[in-house]
């Protein structure tokens, strides 16, 4: 984060996008989109492509890594060589990568029921075709709903979203430009059904006031990502349900 | 991986529920911090800090280099952290592990969001050359609460540290160029109860983890949640509070 010199407010004080400080870029959600995996979500955010994909529950492999207590949710979070304007170099996760993984799992290991699955893993594999600031939210986002998809017992979807601060504004779901010349970013996740925060981050610079405001401005952006969730997962079974009974009819 | 037995799972537990702790700390009560400073000669700068048991030592190292392209008028500041065998048995050889990779980049994050570094003063040649400042975090001996005690370190590493600008033929030595002091304060959260700066068993039983680091002001420039557990936003706010009113302690001991 620096904000030194780049203005992101337009003369008629809307952000350069369009949007108003409240207002999300447009978030489309698709379950069930891919075949070989156990569960897939596609989430096309704003310029953001995030595929997840779901195997599991399955044997923990290695061995000693097995859990008799519980299953292990392991996140794998990727970027595409080709999803940002500099090709990312291969040679396995950078510190983001890892860092992101390692959250974003511990956020999913707060719904999952992973005490159903000893000795099993459930592996979620996020991978970003196209990057556009807020690709850990949309990567949750879509892993919630493959998570659901592939049939794993939760106590709730996830939502995710950032809130922000551009030119001294709190705002909601920084873009690109936003994120790189912004004052601050705030990721979250919250639990729709207890209100409670399962991820967290923030850099930048934020008073206690304007964090306040963040906060529940990306809180409520959650409630509204989790509509759309519920709706993907409807629609992807609703067309099953007409699908199966079709094949009925012709056997 | 080292287990924690079901009695020391159920025991602090308990302890939090009656407002207690192992150590017989209260929920917002740190341990003993100390700091040491310039200690390592190779080094240009470093400290060795102490919270209770934990022991971390910090070191800073300087080299010339080329800036990023995007960024051709500011110096470099590269955060690293290596989780030894020599702290903690369950510490292994080998790459950074994730749990060392996070530990790195929540000190950076403070480092760098805070403006700690007046990194346009680290450019010898605009677009050519730049110091790279290296902060190297390396803990000596693991029992809790190694965020605030690498983030101490770091600050008083920092503010020790000198940049060899002879040794590189580009003028006189001069000392690291300061506008900030970020402190960060961790927490964890124990069958419902938050409290700051965990021991290494409360770590291990621990349902969630929050650090909020702050500056001078008081305002708040990095935050970073752990674990499977969640925080509700009365958490929070109260969390972000103590750590304001904690950090101007650490920070006046870490500056005197």
């Amino acid at each position: 984060m620096s904000g030194d010199g780049v203005k992101l407010t337009r003369p008629d004080g809307l952000r350069l996008d369009g949007r108003a400080d409240g207002e999300m870029r447009p978030l489309a959600i698709e379950a069930g989109t891919l075949r070989n995996a156990d569960g897939s979500a596609l989430v096309e955010w704003g310029k953001n492509k995030v595929f997840a994909a779901v195997y599991g529950p399955r044997e923990a492999k290695p061995r000693h890594l097995q859990n008799p207590m519980r299953a292990n949710v392991n996140v794998s979070y990727n970027m595409a060589a080709f999803s940002v304007e500099d090709r990312v170099k291969p040679g396995g996760p950078g510190r983001r990568s890892i860092e992101i993984s390692k959250i974003v799992g511990e956020a999913l290991s707060n719904v999952v029921f992973a005490e159903q699955f000893p000795r099993a893993s459930i592996d979620i594999y996020i991978e970003v075709l196209q990057a556009s600031a807020g690709t850990r939210c949309a990567g949750l986002v879509a892993a919630s709903v493959a998570l659901a998809d592939a049939g794993i017992p939760m106590s709730d979807l996830l939502p995710a979203c950032a809130a922000g601060k551009i030119d001294g504004r709190v705002v909601l779901d920084l873009s690109k430009e936003e994120d790189n010349f912004g004052q601050a970013d705030l990721p979250m996740a919250i639990v729709p059904k207890t209100g409670e925060i399962v991820l967290l981050q923030m850099d930048g610079h934020l008073t206690p006031e304007e964090l306040e405001r963040a906060m529940e401005m990306g809180a409520s952006a959650c409630k509204k990502i989790h509509e759309l969730q519920k709706d993907a997962l409807r629609r992807r079974y609703a067309a099953e349900a007409i699908m199966s009974g079709d094949a009925e009819v012709g056997q | 991986m080292s287990v924690v037995s079901e009695i020391t799972h159920d025991q602090l537990r308990r302890l939090a529920s009656k407002g207690m702790r192992e150590d017989g700390r209260a929920f917002d009560q740190a341990r003993k911090l100390t700091v040491e400073r310039g200690i390592l000669e190779m080094a240009e700068g470093s400290a060795r800090v102490r919270l209770g048991e934990t022991d971390v030592l910090v070191g800073v190292k300087i080299d010339v280099g080329t800036p990023f392209p995007d960024r051709p008028n500011e110096g470099i500041l590269l955060t690293g952290a290596e989780l030894r065998p020599i702290a903690h048995a369950d510490f292994e050889a080998g790459p950074p592990s994730e749990d060392a990779v996070e530990l790195a980049r929540v000190v950076d994050r403070g480092i760098r969001e805070s403006g700690m570094l007046d990194l346009k003063l680290l450019v010898a040649a605009p677009g050519l050359k730049a110091y790279i400042v290296h902060v190297d975090v390396q803990p000596l001996d693991h029992f809790g609460n190694l965020f605030d005690a690498a983030n101490v370190g770091a600050v008083a590493a920092l503010h020790c540290a000198t940049v060899p600008a002879k040794r590189f033929g580009l003028g006189d030595d001069f000392p690291m160029p300061i506008a900030e002091s970020p402190i960060s304060t961790t927490f964890v959260k124990i069958g419902g109860h938050v409290m700051l700066d965990p021991t290494l068993k409360e770590e291990m039983v621990a349902d969630a983890r929050l650090t909020v680091t702050t500056d001078s002001k008081g305002d708040i420039r990095a935050m970073q949640k752990g674990l499977s557990g969640a925080y509700t936003f009365g958490d929070l706010k109260d969390c972000v509070q103590l750590a304001r009113r904690k950090a101007a302690e650490v920070r006046a001991q870490v500056l005197a």
